[in-house]
């Protein structure tokens, strides 16, 4: 059995967003950090892992320094990683991608017993449709916005997160998950993780080695292939929640008057 | 000259993200409490970090005195109690792995990096601080059996829960003392007349457990003497030079969480309508402090570096150990004095780090100690 497991390096968008004339972020002025959500598909996995012994793969499509990231994943506990990488893949849209990601693992297999993972969206993008894109492409069943997941013999029993509830699905494998990052708490690196990372395998996939796949259209790929493009990305003005302090009585006051004193505001 | 490697880039990222989620938001409330961080413990030895300076098949990481010195700087820039226990570990288990015999090492090394127990290190005493050489507490050989008799004073990780098991010290020769009279012993803590006294109530690393240890007509089986009887003075001391950049790197980190505070507080606070981070005063205070810190960290990992390489570093570990600790003391002064009088209240983390900070220069060889160190190095 193998878990294969598309993770994604991201700009932090907590912080202040850089962007570029042509409307795209401008990433060198970002911190990257690894997608919350896929940080939840990798810990998903790793658990299987725990439970079964499989083979838990990574797979990220990104520039060079995403190496390091899937380092970082390989030190979780992953046992190998695919970097996919090519200049005629960058700019790539949500279509473009699924595609790449769908060629890359057609070549890393995917056999009966098997899972695909992905994260249920990426906080650059923010469409949540990579992942069911992939799966349509490999005609796998798809279950998305996974809160809990379970083992069954050759089946997985998932609890998909609904705004208002959830519902229980059952799906035969190979299938592919996507994760919320409310499903579970993902396990640092271990220090002897760190220190063997880099004797794992750590494949590039680039151009060449994807574009005499079935799935790759050459000219729905890159920046110019992709159906859609990025118009505008902005930082919105903040805004902050506010807090609503109940009751109008001296207590209130004096609750009222700590918390503008804490904040260096009287 | 000197870069950390892809490797140790990586084991501060793994070590400052545990501290950030872990252990620095639960830093103030053990200090108000005095909770010794127990579940700390267990989850750094989960990660591999209680055994960093420990080979492999001992359960520990196998890593050196630099990496050693990277992770305890992050855990003393989240906590001080917590980053108090750790450096007193890894210097147990330092002193284990060179002394101790196979199976004390299969035992007690595993003890403490696999199932996180930990281990204490039982030298002082109340007349014996800086002169380790003045022991009064004794063993006496009765068959198979030393029977140990004393007090200790100021034991790190021995507490009501807290310590498997320490590593004692005690006069075998009265005539010989520190010259092949003392022996050490691995006196696990369930041993009858092993009886830990009263938990210290402390100015600063209120949290970490700190007790004094009594010993009544403890016996210890021969079986549990560490290293070579007459040799205890030798044990004791061949942990020094790794205890002592161990600390230095626990002082480190407690000057970065200071110097952090103020940093950020400079930006925020205004007074006569700006911040007063555009006050040129306070700017060489900051410029001061970082450039006392960076220093510091650097003597530091260059004692650290030459330790690896297996050169002698009773200077350069005493060096280090004497500067980190002055200057946190200093920056933690400095950044209260920026704090003005909201550092003096305990809302703000710097009115602990004050207090944790003060310790540094005396325990582990005072600043004194480590003068003479490197004054005996200079003139020789």
């Amino acid at each position: 059995m193998k878990c294969i497991v598309c993770v994604k390096q991201v700009p932090d968008t907590t912080g202040v967003v850089a962007v570029k004339e042509d409307g795209t972020m401008d990433r060198s002025k970002m911190a990257a950090i690894t997608n919350h959500d896929d940080l939840a598909a990798v810990e998903a996995a790793l658990q299987l892992k725990d439970e079964t012994g499989c083979e838990v793969i990574a797979v990220s499509m990104g520039p060079a320094p995403a190496e390091g990231m899937l380092r970082e994943v390989l030190a979780m506990g992953a046992d190998r990683a695919v970097l996919v990488s090519a200049r005629e893949f960058g700019g790539s849209d949500t279509y473009a991608t699924s595609q790449i990601l769908a060629a890359a693992i057609n070549k890393i297999g995917v056999e009966a017993d098997d899972i695909v993972f992905c994260g249920r969206q990426a906080i650059d993008g923010d469409t949540a449709q990579v992942g069911p894109q992939i799966a349509e492409k490999l005609n796998l069943p798809q279950i998305s916005y996974a809160a809990d997941i379970k083992l069954e013999g050759k089946s997985v029993v998932v609890k998909r997160l609904l705004e208002d509830g959830y519902m229980m699905l059952k799906a035969n494998t190979p299938c592919l998950i996507t994760c919320v990052k409310e499903l579970n708490k993902p396990r640092y690196m271990t220090v002897r993780g760190i220190m063997e990372c880099y004797n794992k395998p750590l494949n590039v996939f680039d151009y060449n080695t994807l574009k005499d796949d079935p799935l790759i259209d050459a000219t729905t790929i890159g920046l110019k292939g992709s159906p859609t493009n990025v118009y505008k990305s902005f930082s919105p003005p903040v805004k902050g929640a506010g807090m609503m302090l109940e009751g109008a009585d001296k207590s209130t006051v004096d609750q009222l008057i700590g918390i503008l004193d804490s904040k260096h505001l009287i | 000259m000197f870069e950390l490697t892809k490797e140790q880039k990586m084991l501060v990222k793994m070590t400052r993200e545990f501290c950030d989620n872990e252990i620095a938001p639960y830093a103030d409330e053990w200090d108000r409490t005095s909770r010794f961080p127990a579940e700390a413990v267990t989850k750094l030895a989960k990660l591999g970090l209680l055994g960093v300076n420990v080979p492999v098949e001992y359960g520990g990481s196998g890593l050196g005195e630099v990496e050693k010195a990277l992770v305890s700087m992050e855990i003393a820039r989240a906590c001080s109690s917590t980053s108090e226990m750790f450096v007193v570990q890894l210097l147990v288990n330092g002193i284990l792995v060179k002394n101790a015999n196979e199976e004390q090492k299969q035992k007690y090394l595993r003890m403490s990096c696999v199932e996180g127990k930990l281990g204490a290190f039982g030298l002082t005493e109340p007349g014996a601080g800086s002169d380790a050489g003045s022991l009064q507490t004794t063993a006496v050989q009765d068959g198979d059996y030393w029977v140990l008799n004393g007090s200790k004073c100021f034991i790190s990780n021995l507490g009501p829960n807290e310590g498997a098991y320490a590593l004692v010290f005690a006069v075998t020769d009265k005539k010989k003392r520190s010259h092949g009279g003392m022996t050490a012993f691995i006196v696990d803590r369930d041993t009858p007349g092993f009886i830990i006294g009263k938990l210290e109530d402390k100015m600063g690393i209120r949290a970490a457990a700190v007790s004094e240890l009594i010993l009544e007509d403890c016996r210890v089986h021969k079986s549990q003497v560490l290293g070579q009887v007459g040799k205890g003075f030798n044990v004791a001391m061949s942990g020094l030079e790794s205890g002592r950049i161990g600390v230095a790197a626990q002082a480190c980190g407690e000057a970065q969480a200071a110097f952090d505070t103020a940093l950020e507080y400079v930006k925020q606070r205004s007074q006569f309508g700006k911040p007063i981070a555009t006050k040129q005063g306070i700017q060489w205070y900051l410029a001061e402090m970082a450039t006392k810190l960076e220093a510091a960290k650097l003597l530091n990992l260059k004692a650290a570096a030459m330790k690896d390489r297996g050169e002698p570093t009773a200077m350069n570990s005493s060096m280090a150990k004497f500067y980190a600790a002055e200057v946190a003391n200093e920056i933690a002064a400095k950044a209260l004095q920026i704090h003005g009088g909201y550092g003096y209240m305990k809302d703000y983390a710097i009115e602990r780090i004050y207090r944790d900070a003060r310790i540094l220069t005396i325990y582990e060889g005072t600043s004194e100690v480590q003068k003479i160190v490197i004054a005996k190095e200079l003139l020789k």
